[in-house]
């Protein structure tokens, strides 16, 4: 092993790099110039950014400890992109609020370092690594649900994620144990080849399965996901919906698809049952919701249930849907959450009812708030409509039809409770209509970026092809 | 290995306090409980881990290791709670689940 094939962690190091110098800021930077952290942050992400999409060298490092393919380095950009567009939406929350508690640098920072965890846990090659990327990926997160600190509402919804995660950990852990005492070794290369369908095996498995079950917010472990999103900052809780679930799914996918792949006859039935509860309480949950962040964290729920499906059959088709469904999630659901946040840092307000008139006052808002419900939804033109096609063309390439027409009834059910946002902002009128206002730049950009995404990527179908040839490579 | 001791009876040990742990986390009133609920499944494993690794793979040491970084990380997760437990306690004056809830459905 040479000096060069460190390159291989090349996104953890640039990070690892952009946190060091944050650091640096931090000490140098004045304390009345604070506020030129949030510019240098993003640029210093920006270039991150950038410098995944260089040409990638593959392999494993540390004895097989990290290892990195062609779908780990497209998804680490994935995660990148979604990680710099909230990055853009959230600049003028950081600079009005948390800038002024002299606070702005630990915030970037947690969060670089919650996405350092990702990174490694979406490239471990054992149950120690993949265990360290997932508390890294989550303590940080927990720090930053509970950043304002003057909020009751906030420390709730902190204390609820720290608990609820560290029991999901532990469970987790006591499932790999078991995994490690039928194997033999934690080295997922190893697991592999020694594991056998004896009771204490499937009895680990789905103790593990429970673990990364909470990470994504599958339906019996779904509970704390309502109250943190609701108390947590909303850049916060949009982190969490997108890019900490997007991470999680990944990683259960190839955990599924490689490692746990004698069981299949087992997790197959596991995640047919949790898809239909997780769609249907998610969705009918969603239904009386009033509060928007309460709302896009059913909604949420509901998308993970759909994401299940992709999982079912457990080939090179699976992969390349759920991988194409979370790449459109993170653009829909960041524009959601984007537009919640502009309205929430110029006004306060987060009820379903103050959207009502919103389009005669904010039409632009309006318009980028429908295209990222049409695309949660499933509308046609719009990005999500292929992503769901997708998943449920790879669900019925295994002979799920039933699975496929719940999902369908879902989207259906899905489908009124996102219009009655959009019917709120286009038909309804109103008295107390948010009144007009002016975004800052990055706000603009980032809400640009996200609706160009929702028009385009749906119906760029290289995109897709080009998904589809990156899965084989994990097999 | 200890003398007279199968797995057998070590593990029955750790997979009671594993659900004491979860029976725990379920029932108590408060936080503090809670995170000693949490506590006592995480030590749960760190045992299975030992004793796996002691009494059926004794030639390798992945199982020591891995107790050691979870022993860590624990640390880490109650740092944490405790901090963001002691900010709550400054608004409301309890560390009470009940007198801790105001988000509901």
């Amino acid at each position: 092993m040479d000096f060069s094939s460190f390159l291989l962690m090349r996104h953890e190091i640039i990070l690892l790099a952009v946190i060091l110098l944050l650091v640096v800021a931090e000490v140098s930077i004045s304390s009345n110039k604070k506020s030129s952290v949030v510019h240098l942050a993003i640029f210093l992400f920006g270039i991150h950014t950038i410098a995944g999409f260089f040409k990638p060298d593959y392999g494993s490092l540390f004895g097989g400890m990290f290892h990195t393919n062609a779908l780990i380095h497209f998804f680490k950009n994935v995660l990148n992109i979604g990680v710099l567009i909230l990055l853009l939406q959230s600049a003028d929350w950081i600079e009005e609020k948390i800038i002024q508690q002299q606070r702005g640098t630990e915030f970037f920072m947690l969060l670089f370092s919650s996405l350092l965890g990702m990174y490694f846990m979406i490239s471990a090659g054992d149950f120690l690594m993949f265990y360290l990327g997932l508390e890294l990926s989550m303590l940080p997160v927990a720090a930053l649900a509970a950043y304002e600190t003057t909020k009751r509402i906030s420390s709730e919804s902190g204390i609820k994620l720290i608990l609820s995660a560290a029991l999901a950990s532990g469970v987790t852990l006591f499932g790999v144990s078991m995994l490690y005492a039928t194997s033999g070794s934690i080295y997922f290369a190893d697991i592999v080849e020694a594991i056998s369908s004896d009771n204490l095996t499937i009895l680990g498995f789905v103790l593990f399965f429970a673990g990364l079950g909470f990470k994504i917010s599958l339906v019996p472990f779904h509970l704390w996901t309502a109250d943190v999103y609701e108390g947590a900052p909303i850049s916060i809780a949009s982190y969490l919906s997108v890019i900490s679930k997007g991470a999680a799914v990944f990683i259960l996918m190839i955990l599924l698809f490689t490692v746990l792949k004698p069981l299949m006859f087992i997790w197959e039935n596991m995640v047919y049952i949790l898809a239909v509860i997780t769609m249907f309480i998610g969705n009918l949950f969603a239904l009386r919701q009033q509060n928007m962040k309460r709302f896009l964290a059913f909604s949420s729920i509901a998308q993970a249930g759909f994401i299940l499906l992709g999982l079912i059959p457990g080939n090179a088709l699976g992969t390349a849907t759920v991988v194409y469904f979370v790449l459109i999630y993170v653009f829909s659901n960041l524009a959601a959450f984007g537009v919640v946040q502009a309205i929430s840092l110029h006004t306060g307000k987060e009820q379903m009812k103050d959207y009502e008139g919103l389009y005669r006052t904010n039409p632009n808002l309006s318009l980028v708030m429908m295209l990222a419900l049409f695309s949660l939804a499933g509308i046609p033109p719009v990005a999500g409509f292929f992503g769901k096609f997708f998943l449920f063309t790879a669900a019925a390439s295994k002979g799920y039809y039933l699975l496929v027409f719940l999902a369908v009834v879902n989207v259906t059910i899905s489908l009124y409770y996102y219009l009655l946002v959009v019917r709120a902002m286009f038909l309804r009128q109103s008295e107390t209509a948010i009144p007009y206002f002016k975004s800052k730049i990055y706000m603009k950009l980032g809400l640009l970026i996200t609706a160009l995404g929702i028009l385009v990527l749906g119906l760029y179908s290289p995109l897709y092809d080009f998904i589809h040839e990156l899965s084989n490579s994990i097999f | 290995m200890i003398e007279g001791i199968t797995i057998y009876e070590i593990l029955t040990v750790t997979t009671i306090l594993f659900f004491i742990g979860v029976y725990g986390f379920l029932t108590r009133k408060n936080l503090i409980s809670m995170l000693i609920s949490v506590e006592l499944i995480l030590n749960a494993s760190v045992v299975n881990f030992v004793v796996i690794n002691k009494y059926l793979y004794p030639d390798m040491l992945q199982g020591v290791f891995f107790s050691i970084f979870i022993i860590a990380v624990a640390a880490a997760e109650t740092a944490l709670a405790v901090s963001i437990i002691i900010n709550l306690y400054r608004q409301i004056s309890s560390v009470e689940v009940k007198d801790t809830e105001v988000m509901k459905h």
